[in-house]
């Protein structure tokens, strides 16, 4: 039978605001534990919480972002649940009335198609604290650093079709949150995280199967990986003649496979209700204003705008904006390098990402300035050197830092322009080969990329190859 | 030296008396009758003596407000830094906050003295404080019978002059049938008028706290104190708090008081022909009597006793040994730190509400229970507002009897929460409400509840200070004190 999945992504962005959402502690990753906790974050007795206004702001730029409709009013719920880590009891979450409603966002396929993939809804929550199991001889340590920090939850309708989808979709948020600012992104720190839903069902049925949702996954390949095990899982299941039980899974990556955390029978009611001691959030024109002024080129318009003032392709485009710090960096090359657009392009998403993965460095990190890239890309397109040598200048300029000039100039890359220098060597070459030069000249033209090999080999690669080219063919035709 | 805070103020101004004498006079009595009376969990002796030399410092440089070097004491549901705060419940009986509630500061700003902390109901569940873990307190006009609650700590102590005034929380009536029962003056304000941080929640949506006195005037110059915006409660309003002392002496003359039927029926006739009784005072200072309806009153106790303990259950939840307060001894796993934790911490009342919220919250059950009490809170509003269309005060008595005999209702938990029948819908409104003496049914003190419209403790306050200036029942004491 022919099987088809269903995806829907939970996304929980921790937003990038100073202090915390209903404290005035303050967020920073990787403190000592309890040091970012004051009493409000511990749940003491007494305390209430008051709303850091600035999530809101950052839930309305991701609303704008997504298209969606913004709820003039919200409201703070209470999910009641016990565990050590939730100092309150309760988690203060949005419910019933979320800031942010249905929204979309129009996702990339690998085939270069789009797709679009409907938002539920996104609202505004705190995040709990971190409950460490290891080192405690057998006890557990509580970290109430993390609790309290604002987190934006973006639910997605159940759109996406296949792991590779999801991971776009993943992607093109990830993009936008990096964008908009409201994010670091930062997956392995966990302030970028998803719960995937997933579920199976045979082609052409229109009922929804029975979901499992795989939690906490924190890289984009385990994403991918998490759902096609579960995928596999699934269909296995049926297959087999049984049922997928409604449950929670946690994937494992170093075992690459999910596990029952727990079923729905043990699911908690949480018991929602209005938390008593926040009022509503009322969004005001002027808040939505801000938002709006507040909005910088998103992604989508940042990759319309490259294909039509730089004539790139979509394919590279949609590379270049992945980031904004990328796409940055690619700007400022290109102010350098005016008409040659496309070879700074190649330049980028070829040779520079490709050393910035193997290296595991993001573009901040990169040891080649724009300026010096643009050098670089210059001295092509001027003949000071061929593309073929600017590889090797490429790898001086990432393992010595020198300037692309010095580079050139040290180890004797410079391009040979000079017709008579050219000439002279092919000379050379040809009395040092008659007897190929007569089979060239008896009709087998393939030699001819025989003499370019040894003419490169002996000019170290130097010699312009649209001279040579030109010389050559001239010489050995006699 | 049992006199008014208005008085007492006067003496230390003209140097009859500095605060530490006072501090000391006070100290003095708390030890000899607290331990009978039982009003306080825990006395501050040094912390008072060291702030009222302060403030008789402060007085000398002449840096000094109407409360300077007045002591009073705090009901033990304030969190006060440095200073036990056990909400009446074995739960925190050791506990010590890391802050103090804004209550607190507002009151040490104003230059007061902290004698100690008040016994009260187990997290302010209660109307007779018979469910504090440290034990019940005894009515300064009859040892056998309970002072109210939950707030009964500090009305004794007012009453049986242990304190010159101290502070209360209402959610449903903790201040004013405590006051009601004792004898004294206690006024609940408007929902928001007082911060509640560092108030431990009880029920958020209806917790006020609010000052015990001996009179309209004190309650006034207590209020200027603890009234105003605050920016750690999100609840609390941004309005300007007015003088409440400004207004205490304005005319009388053609207002219009308000007598809901619902309430006069079936009422106790001693506590009813009191009501007459100040009728005919207020009619001689020209107020006009109107009888109103509230006909939604009859569901208040229902709806409260959905929404306080929804509230609570939630409130409560962060007891759970985890990082403070109580924790059972070798728990085997988590659960059970939980379950022995939780059951072992906390009293019988308050697992009963517990229970009850957590019930109404439940799926399935959260439309019929929690959703419909709300609607019924909303229907008590507009019963009020209407009635506010058509009078400027609300009166009717504080609670349905005198006070009660020890035992006397603890195993019938449904006729212990009709103590508060008259004053909970105030709380579901979210209006302030003041309960002032009004006469005695033999030896035990009746009390007059008078109901405001929003923000309007000045008025209340107003009319009850006429009140007062034409009666002496605020003026009694009970025998022996």
């Amino acid at each position: 039978m022919e099987w088809e999945t269903v995806i829907g992504l939970e996304i929980h962005a921790q937003l990038l605001t100073k202090s915390k959402i209903f404290s005035g502690a303050p967020t920073q990753f990787g403190a000592e534990p309890n040091t970012q906790a004051c009493a409000i974050d511990l749940g003491m007795p007494g305390v209430l919480p008051v709303l850091n206004k600035e999530v809101v702001l950052m839930a309305l730029k991701f609303g704008l972002g997504v298209h969606a409709e913004v709820n003039r009013k919200s409201v703070f719920a209470r999910k009641n649940y016990f565990y050590p880590d939730l100092p309150k009891g309760y988690q203060i979450s949005q419910y019933e009335l979320p800031v942010i409603g249905k929204g979309y966002l129009d996702v990339t396929l690998e085939d270069g198609s789009e797709k679009r993939i409907n938002i539920t809804r996104a609202h505004l929550e705190e995040d709990a604290g971190k409950s460490l199991h290891e080192d405690f001889m057998d006890l557990s340590g509580i970290d109430l650093n993390r609790a309290g920090t604002p987190l934006l939850e973006i639910v997605s309708e159940p759109d996406m079709r296949s792991a590779k989808e999801a991971v776009a979709y993943l992607k093109t948020v990830h993009a936008l949150v990096r964008y908009l600012d409201i994010c670091d992104g930062n997956m392995q720190e966990g302030s970028f995280r998803c719960d995937a839903n997933v579920s199976v069902r045979p082609k052409g049925e229109k009922k929804l199967g029975t979901r499992t949702e795989l939690k906490n996954i924190n890289s984009f390949r385990y994403v991918e990986r998490a759902i096609n095990y579960e995928i596999e899982r699934q269909i296995a299941v049926i297959e087999g003649g049984g049922k997928i039980t409604q449950e929670t899974r946690l994937y494992n990556p170093d075992k690459h496979e999910t596990r029952p955390m727990r079923s729905k029978e043990e699911a908690n009611d949480y018991r929602y209700f209005p938390d008593p001691d926040l009022l509503p959030v009322i969004v005001t024109d002027e808040m939505l204003k801000t938002a709006q002024n507040s909005m910088p080129e998103l992604p989508y318009q940042k990759r319309e705008r490259f294909m039509s003032q730089y004539g790139l392709s979509t394919y590279d485009a949609n590379i270049l904006i992945s980031s904004r710090d990328l796409a940055a960096y690619f700007e400022t090359v290109v102010k350098e390098t005016e008409g040659q657009e496309k070879i700074a392009a190649n330049w980028i998403i070829g040779d520079l990402l490709g050393a910035l993965n193997r290296n595991d460095l993001d573009i901040t990190a990169c040891p080649i300035t724009p300026a010096q890239l643009a050098k670089l890309v210059r001295r092509i397109s001027d003949n000071t050197i061929s593309g073929k040598i600017a590889k090797t200048v490429f790898e001086g300029m990432w393992d010595e830092k020198m300037d692309v000039d010095e580079i050139i100039e040290k180890k004797g890359l410079k391009q040979v322009t000079d017709s008579g220098a050219i000439e002279s060597l092919i000379d050379k070459v040809m009395t040092a080969n008659e007897d190929k030069v007569q089979e060239y000249r008896s009709g087998k033209d393939k030699l001819f990329g025989f003499f370019v090999g040894l003419l490169m080999k002996e000019s170290q690669g130097k010699l312009n190859p649209q001279q040579l080219n030109e010389s050559l063919k001239k010489k050995l035709q006699g | 030296m049992l006199k008014t805070i208005a008085e007492l103020s006067q003496d230390l101004q003209n140097k009859k008396i500095s605060s530490v004498e006072l501090t000391q006079f006070y100290l003095k009595r708390i030890n000899e009758m607290n331990k009978d009376l039982n009003c306080y969990i825990t006395v501050t002796e040094e912390v008072a003596l060291a702030a009222a030399k302060v403030a008789d410092e402060k007085r000398a440089a002449g840096k000094v407000g109407p409360l300077t070097g007045i002591p009073i004491a705090q009901k033990d549901i304030f969190c006060t830094q440095g200073i036990k705060t056990t909400c009446g419940s074995h739960m925190l009986e050791n506990f010590v906050a890391p802050y103090d509630a804004t209550v607190v500061k507002n009151f040490y700003n104003a230059g007061t003295v902290l004698l100690g902390k008040t016994n009260m109901d187990e997290f302010a569940m209660g109307s007779s404080n018979e469910n504090s873990y440290f034990g019940t307190v005894k009515n300064p006009w009859d040892k056998e019978r309970v002072p109210g609650g939950s707030s009964g700590g500090s009305a004794a102590a007012v009453a049986a002059f242990l304190a010159p005034g101290a502070t209360g929380t209402d959610t449903g009536g903790s201040i004013r049938q405590p006051a009601a029962l004792c004898g004294i003056t206690g006024i609940k304000p408007t929902y928001g008028r007082v911060s509640r941080y560092g108030m431990v929640a009880f029920a958020s949506s209806l917790d006020q706290g609010g000052p015990f006195a001996h009179t309209a005037e004190d309650a006034a110059l207590l209020l200027n104190a603890m009234a105003g915006f605050d920016e750690h409660d999100s609840t609390s309003v941004d309005m300007p708090v007015p003088d409440y002392t400004a207004t205490l002496n304005d005319s009388l003359k053609g207002l219009r008081i308000g007598l809901p039927k619902e309430y006069f029926e079936n009422l106790n006739s001693d506590i009813a022909q009191k009501l007459q009784d100040a009728m005919r005072e207020y009619e001689k200072l020209g107020v006009q009597f109107k009888e109103i309806s509230l006909p939604m009153m009859q569901l208040s106790i229902p709806a409260y006793y959905v929404i306080a303990p929804a509230e609570c259950s939630s409130n409560l939840a962060r007891y759970d040994g985890v990082r403070y307060g109580y924790r059972c001894k070798d728990p085997q796993n988590l659960e059970d730190l939980y379950k022995r934790t939780r059951s072992e911490g906390f009293g019988d009342e308050v697992k009963r509400r517990i229970m009850i919220g957590t019930y109404a919250l439940s799926t399935g059950y959260y439309d019929a229970y929690y959703l419909k009490a709300q609607k019924i809170r909303r229907l008590i509003r507009d019963d009020f507002a209407k009635a506010f269309k058509e009078v400027d005060v609300i009166m009717s008595p504080t609670a349905p009897s005198t006070a009660f005999k020890f035992g006397e209702k603890t195993s019938d938990p449904i006729s212990m929460y009709l103590s508060d029948i008259y004053t909970i819908s105030v709380n579901l409104a979210g209006l302030p409400g003041i309960s002032l003496p009004a006469g005695f049914n033999s030896h035990l003190p009746i009390g007059m509840q008078l109901i405001g419209n929003y923000f309007e403790e000045a008025r209340l306050l107003n009319v009850a200070h006429a009140y007062q200036k034409a009666t002496d029942w605020h003026t009694r004491k009970p025998e022996g004190i």
